[in-house]
């Protein structure tokens, strides 16, 4: 027997996977073995994993305070130009502010506006979907013709007058884009629940008599989960897109707040000269939406079921 | 088909009346409209006199109602900033805005259609690959700071085009790249699962196996039916892109109804703002009847499930 074991032919027969089916490996560790091997993902997961650690710890990254106007020291060049130096990694702004540490704190902002506001979104759009997708009829007619309305509405427009009638605080803002981006969430959550309240588990559950909210929470929505997650992604990329873009038109977060996309809109009064002024928050921006998206793909991928890519 | 079309009119004509009670509470939202009117020096009697005037102390019910019915006439009212029509603003500046959504919307699918229909015929090649790429970084960058980074490489540094204005052909190239790049990503996307998933059906095996060109498999049977849902979403798009043209006009200062509406934002002048908002919409919810109307008329699953 133990001879047998170790025959080469025994050994390829285990490594192919064949003699192991008895003993298949366990979800969590496909989707682990998958996530590892998922170059997107581990960028994006890098990348997010550094940007909230430097968010949380950015009093401690800098001796900078983001607010400190400096006129002295005035639109200094970054460390790379002829000009620049070590004092000031990234230069200065227009007011003698230090830019990496405005672009240390501003990762603050655009987190939470991101996680905000996909939270939000996620909690509407998805008890929307659940809803909708599982007692159809009435409801459902109810939660689509909301969705339609949600959909004609130009949302930038609506946003940026909510905002300028409310005032940009960070809370203001994050509720104004939460009530923007509910509609996808609402739309795959309720096609995903119409496809999974005929299987046998939730009909077994209705048959020893569960409630319809231990169905709908208990049944349904571990099984729309994942989807939401991903959802969640792209929302919390056009969350902090489109924050930037109402700061940088002056009517989001309001100064002297260090967001990434008010940086852009101060920076371009000197962009002609400066132009890093207006390049290296926009960067910044760039990178970490590309890092979510890329963290909502990988994670779609991730849990997909077997033969399903 | 009639009884699609009714049901499909029906909820288009709830949708744009949820809409404009939306848009009204909207206006009403900004604070006190007679105070506004009236001007900073008004003493309250005044502002009650300003009130009466324009039936601000009616209901808020009728008010809305005289509004609808006005607006249905084509009366929007006045701005409060220059006191002109806001129908009159509007129509001024509407052109500007149409003409830049559309050759957006011509520019991204110039892009994304011949590039959606090769990824697809070579799916994981470098091709492909650069598409998947392209449409990942289109959906990345941030919209203004990509018309900010053309102004100053074409702009300022070669000089090749105008930044600012809309004056000629020129100065809409700039905008025109700035905006299309942001729907470029979807339809891309959009064409190229269609045209995986046309490619792989029994009539295009069909097609090969009569010994059809190869041109003629891609182009006359794959893409005309891979291309329905481009054209629904090209439909969205258009009405999206009237409404998401306001950050590009206000970074390129095009004199559009997307830049009136920033402006008046910033002047509190609702009346207009609350007036663009509900044109927008009318405009998006006739454009998805549209096209919606169109695909059933191409597709018969669509009219008669």
């Amino acid at each position: 027997m133990t001879s047998l074991e170790h025959t080469p032919a025994a050994a390829a027969i285990a490594r192919s996977g064949v003699a192991r089916e008895a003993e298949a490996p366990s979800p969590r560790m496909v989707m682990r073995r998958r996530a590892l091997t998922h170059p997107g993902f581990l960028f994006g997961a890098t990348v997010m994993l550094l940007t909230i650690a430097v968010a949380i710890f950015a009093p401690l990254l800098t001796s900078y305070d983001p607010f400190a106007q400096e006129l002295t020291q005035r639109l200094i060049p970054p460390v790379w130009s002829a000009k620049g130096s070590w004092a000031h990694v990234l230069g200065t702004d227009g007011l003698g502010r230090d830019y990496l540490t405005r672009l240390i704190y501003g990762a603050r902002i655009s987190l939470i506006v991101g996680f905000g506001a996909a939270g939000i979104a996620g909690l509407i759009g998805a008890s929307l979907g659940l809803l909708g997708g599982y007692f159809g009829g009435r409801i459902d007619a109810l939660v689509m013709y909301l969705v339609n309305v949600k959909l004609s509405m130009p949302g930038v427009l609506v946003a940026l007058s909510l905002i300028s009638v409310f005032g940009g605080s960070v809370p203001v803002v994050v509720t104004v884009l939460g009530l923007l981006f509910w509609d996808r969430f609402a739309v795959v959550t309720r096609s995903v629940t119409q496809q999974i309240r005929v299987n046998d588990y939730v009909t077994a559950a209705e048959a020893v008599g569960a409630s319809r909210a231990r169905i709908i929470l208990g049944e349904i929505l571990p099984n729309v989960m994942n989807h939401i997650i991903v959802i969640a992604s792209l929302e919390m990329a056009s969350a902090i897109l489109v924050e930037a873009a109402l700061s940088f038109l002056g009517l989001g977060i309001r100064p002297p707040t260090p967001s990434w996309g008010l940086m852009i809109s101060e920076g371009r009064n000197f962009m002609f000269f400066q132009p890093y002024l207006v390049a290296i928050p926009g960067i910044a921006i760039f990178v970490l939406v590309i890092a979510i998206n890329m963290l909502g793909d990988g994670v779609r991928d991730i849990t997909a079921p077997e033969g399903r890519n | 088909m009639m009884r699609f079309l009714v049901h499909r009119l029906a909820i288009s004509i709830l949708v744009a009346l949820t809409v404009s009670i939306i848009g009204f509470a909207l206006l009403r939202l900004s604070g006190d409209l007679a105070s506004a009117l009236a001007g900073d020096t008004a003493k309250p009697e005044q502002i009650a006199q300003v009130a009466h005037l324009y039936g601000l102390d009616r209901p808020l019910y009728i008010q809305y109602l005289d509004w609808a019915a006005k607006a249905l006439r084509g009366d929007l009212g006045r701005s409060l900033f220059s006191n002109e029509p806001v129908s009159f603003l509007i129509g001024q500046r509407i052109g500007v805005t149409a003409q830049l959504s559309f050759m957006a919307l011509v520019f991204a699918i110039a892009i994304a259609i011949p590039l959606g229909v090769v990824a697809a015929t070579k799916p994981n090649s470098w091709v492909d690959r650069a598409a998947l790429g392209l449409s990942v970084f289109g959906q990345a960058m941030p919209n203004f700071w990509f018309g900010l980074i053309l102004i100053i490489v074409f702009g300022v540094m070669l000089r090749w085009l105008p930044i600012s204005g809309s004056d000629s052909f020129a100065h809409f190239i700039l905008p025109t790249v700035t905006l299309g790049t942001a729907v470029m990503p979807a339809i891309m996307r959009l064409t190229r699962t269609g045209m995986l998933d046309a490619l792989d059906s029994d009539y295009i095996r069909m097609a090969r196996a009569k010994g059809l060109s190869s041109g003629s498999v891609l182009f006359k049977h794959a893409l005309r039916n891979a291309v329905l849902p481009v054209v629904s979403l090209s439909a969205v798009s258009l009405g999206f892109l009237l409404g998401g043209s306001v950050i590009v006009e206000s970074v390129f200062a095009l004199n559009g109804i997307g830049f009136l509406a920033f402006q008046s934002i910033l002047r509190t002048d609702f009346p207009v703002v609350q007036s663009i908002v509900v044109f927008v919409s009318f405009a998006y919810i006739f454009l998805t009847l549209l096209s919606d109307v169109i695909n059933a008329y191409l597709d018969p699953r669509i009219r008669l499930g």
